[in-house]
């Protein structure tokens, strides 16, 4: 016969104490996901990080130094700003008002949803595509305004800066809307309606009580959408000007890669798009983090 | 957030003296508020059947019914966050069935309390006077005396997040009345509150009806909530009005088996008349015999239906020589401290409910009697929906 020593009350089991931090075993579930991101992310980015501090001249920081002091490598960072920034406020923006609308249950609603969301699944190199078809001097777009006699010559829609612009506006505004729509729908109706009956107006409810439930789940939808108009690559190649008006940050690192073979100089380019884009994401939560971002539903 | 209320020689600061703002109210804002035939459908179903109140000034109405009846429909039209389909709306001689809910201005408490989580308690409270441009001083004035009244001083300063169920519930009532409005509208506002806290804000909410000088109209499914609060009833049934009336005219009289159902008329039995004159009535049927008073429009017929209804409280267990209404066996036997609350089968298989003051164990065999007076025969057969063995809504205790 064997004598279980009970447990001294003061100290618990090991397995209580990490399961009071909130460590169990359902946590080894993270493993795969986290060595997929280590494998597929860490590795390269640090790979890269380490590749741009040994370019072939100018020391640890000659790629760096060489992209700052080439006027027209330097201008790609205004450019990719000047495209990403409208295109993601255009997309939240959009979406608010769109969104809001369609809360309400009418007729055809299921329809327009999917001709919304439906962008999500062209790829880019499509949209550019139909952009040219479209928009093109000799798309329907023109043909239309001809016809119609509201322009003599064919309007430049492509090949610019407007058809990147379109471009990313298609392709981001679906993920926009969707995350709105999502968010709009957290706050409960019945908030707009109490302030209904205590004097408030469609644009006073809207200021004073959607839009500041809102606001947070915007600015995450802007992040998000800035993110991805920020990587444009395909449409600045295929609808835009990538060696003038839109030659953006990815155009310029993935010509000093891919058509000068200069891999740290490429790298180099990639790190200050990431720290760019960092600042601007870092810049918004905080702003976020400022706001109120409790509960959305009725009962405060 | 607050600002300095400015003082005057001859007023009080409102928050040293919760009375004083209510003191100097006129009794009421209202004078009368007319519904005329007002009515909603959705498509084919109508919600609610043309429905004729009129509410006086400093009046407490609740509308009572069960879940689906058209309360809350009825509630939601009057506050203009539902069309109507038909009928109109007149507050002393204006018709107001046209205008959208901010024009109204009418409180309204909301049964999830819809408080706005992102302002603090005095903003919320403020957000109806801020929405009619009333000054700062004049609003900070107003929203210390409402707090003051609804005793949530100390928490204006917080987020609705960090309230209790019942703070919540009266930050509601607060932001509701600080406006003055005509007419309060509650959709039952206190279902999402724990029994104890219930009792409690059902005493606060009268109070505070009557310290501000409001009307009222209450919505509610609970009937003991409605004859405790209300001056005046109105019970509705699918859509339509059962019966409007004083609680002790409700209670007393009910005019149908649906709203003697509400009233705590447990024990419905749908029997067959036997005999009736000027003595009294009395009918037989599924094993039981039983004397009554007649009630209601119809007249009682020999050979007819009736359904005839009886309180838990008067059905009692019948003495030696005393006529026996039935036979039948104890089979639930709940306790309620003085009284036994007991649930018997008559041989015919229908459940009777009565309640005793001696012991009764499951499976006694018990022989039931009740008074004439307390039996209420109503002629015509009760709807299919009120049936003996099913009482709508909760019975007293």
């Amino acid at each position: 016969m064997t004598v279980v020593l009970p447990q001294s009350p003061s100290r618990p089991a090991l397995r209580h104490r990490l399961a009071e931090r909130g460590v169990d075993r359902t946590l080894l579930l993270v493993l795969p996901g986290a060595l997929a991101v280590i494998a597929l992310f860490c590795y390269p980015f640090l790979y890269g990080l380490q590749l741009s501090f040994q370019p072939a001249s100018g020391g640890v920081l000659g790629a760096y130094h060489a992209f700052f002091s080439e006027p027209f490598a330097r201008k790609s960072i205004w450019q990719t700003f000047s495209l990403a920034i409208p295109a993601s406020l255009i997309n939240v923006g959009v979406s608010v008002p769109i969104s809001y609308r369609m809360r309400r249950d009418f007729r055809g609603k299921r329809l327009l949803l999917a001709l919304l969301v439906v962008p999500i699944t062209l790829g880019t190199v499509l949209t550019a595509e139909g952009i040219l078809e479209f928009y093109g001097p000799a798309g329907w777009f023109n043909h239309t305004l001809n016809l119609l006699g509201l322009a003599s010559s064919p309007v430049q829609l492509t090949m610019n800066y407007t058809g990147v612009l379109l471009s990313l506006i298609i392709s981001g505004f679906p993920f926009a809307y969707l995350l709105t729509h999502s968010y709009l729908s957290g706050i409960h109706p019945s908030l707009e309606k109490a302030a209904s009956t205590l004097g408030a107006d469609w644009w006073q409810r809207f200021r004073h009580i959607t839009f500041p439930l809102l606001l947070p789940g915007l600015m995450t939808t802007f992040c998000l959408s800035f993110v991805m108009a920020f990587a444009v690559f395909p449409s600045a190649m295929m609808v835009g000007d990538p060696d003038g008006k839109t030659h953006v940050i990815s155009i310029e690192a993935y010509e000093a890669a891919l058509e000068h073979f200069d891999y740290a100089q490429g790298c180099a380019d990639a790190m200050i798009m990431t720290v760019l884009m960092l600042v601007v994401i870092v810049a918004v939560t905080t702003l976020r983090s400022r706001l109120y971002s409790g509960s959305t539903g009725g009962k405060g | 957030m607050s600002t300095v209320t400015p003082m005057t020689t001859a007023k009080p600061v409102p928050s040293t003296e919760p009375d004083a703002g209510a003191a100097a109210r006129p009794a009421s804002q209202l004078g009368a508020l007319e519904l005329r035939g007002i009515s909603r459908a959705y498509g084919a179903h109508t919600a609610l059947h043309p429905l004729d109140l009129t509410i006086r000034g400093g009046e407490f109405v609740a509308l009572l019914g069960p879940s689906g009846c058209g309360k809350t429909t009825a509630l939601n039209s009057l506050a203009g966050l539902l069309p109507l389909t038909a009928g109109e709306i007149v507050l002393d001689g204006r018709r107001i069935d046209t205008l959208p809910p901010e024009k109204r201005g009418f409180g309204m408490v909301f049964q999830n309390y819809a408080l706005f989580p992102h302002l603090t308690v005095r903003a919320n409270v403020a957000f109806g006077l801020k929405m009619r441009g009333v000054g700062k001083a004049e609003t900070t004035r107003r929203v210390d005396a409402v707090l003051a009244l609804v005793h949530l001083g100390e928490q204006a300063h917080k987020h609705p997040g960090q309230l209790s169920g019942g703070q919540q519930q009266r930050v509601a009532i607060a932001r509701a009345i600080v406006m003055e409005p005509p007419l309060v509208l509650m959709d039952e506002p206190l279902s999402n509150l724990d029994a104890a806290l219930r009792l409690e804000m059902r005493s606060e909410i009268r109070r505070i009806h009557q310290e501000f000088g409001l009307t009222t109209l209450y919505v509610t499914h609970d009937q003991e909530e409605a004859l405790s609060l209300a001056d005046r009833l109105v019970v509705l049934h699918e859509g339509r009005v059962s019966q409007i009336g004083t609680p002790a005219d409700l209670y007393e009289h009910p005019a149908n088996p649906h709203v003697a159902a509400f009233m705590g008329y447990r024990n419905l039995l749908p029997l067959t008349v036997t005999s009736a004159d000027a003595a009294g009535a009395a009918a037989t049927g599924r094993g039981l015999t039983v004397r009554g008073t007649a009630v209601g429009d119809g007249q009682l017929r020999e050979g007819g239906p009736v359904t005839v209804a009886i309180r838990p409280e008067d059905l009692r267990i019948a003495g030696a020589d005393e006529p026996a209404l039935g036979e039948a066996v104890a089979e639930i036997v709940e306790y309620h401290g003085r009284v036994l609350h007991v649930e018997a089968v008559t041989r015919e298989g229908d459940r009777i409910h009565l309640k005793s003051s001696g012991t009764v164990r499951p499976g006694d065999a018990l022989s039931v009697a009740v008074d004439a007076e307390r039996a209420l025969f109503f002629p015509e057969p009760a709807p299919s929906t009120v049936a003996a063995t099913e009482p709508a809504g909760e019975v007293p205790s």
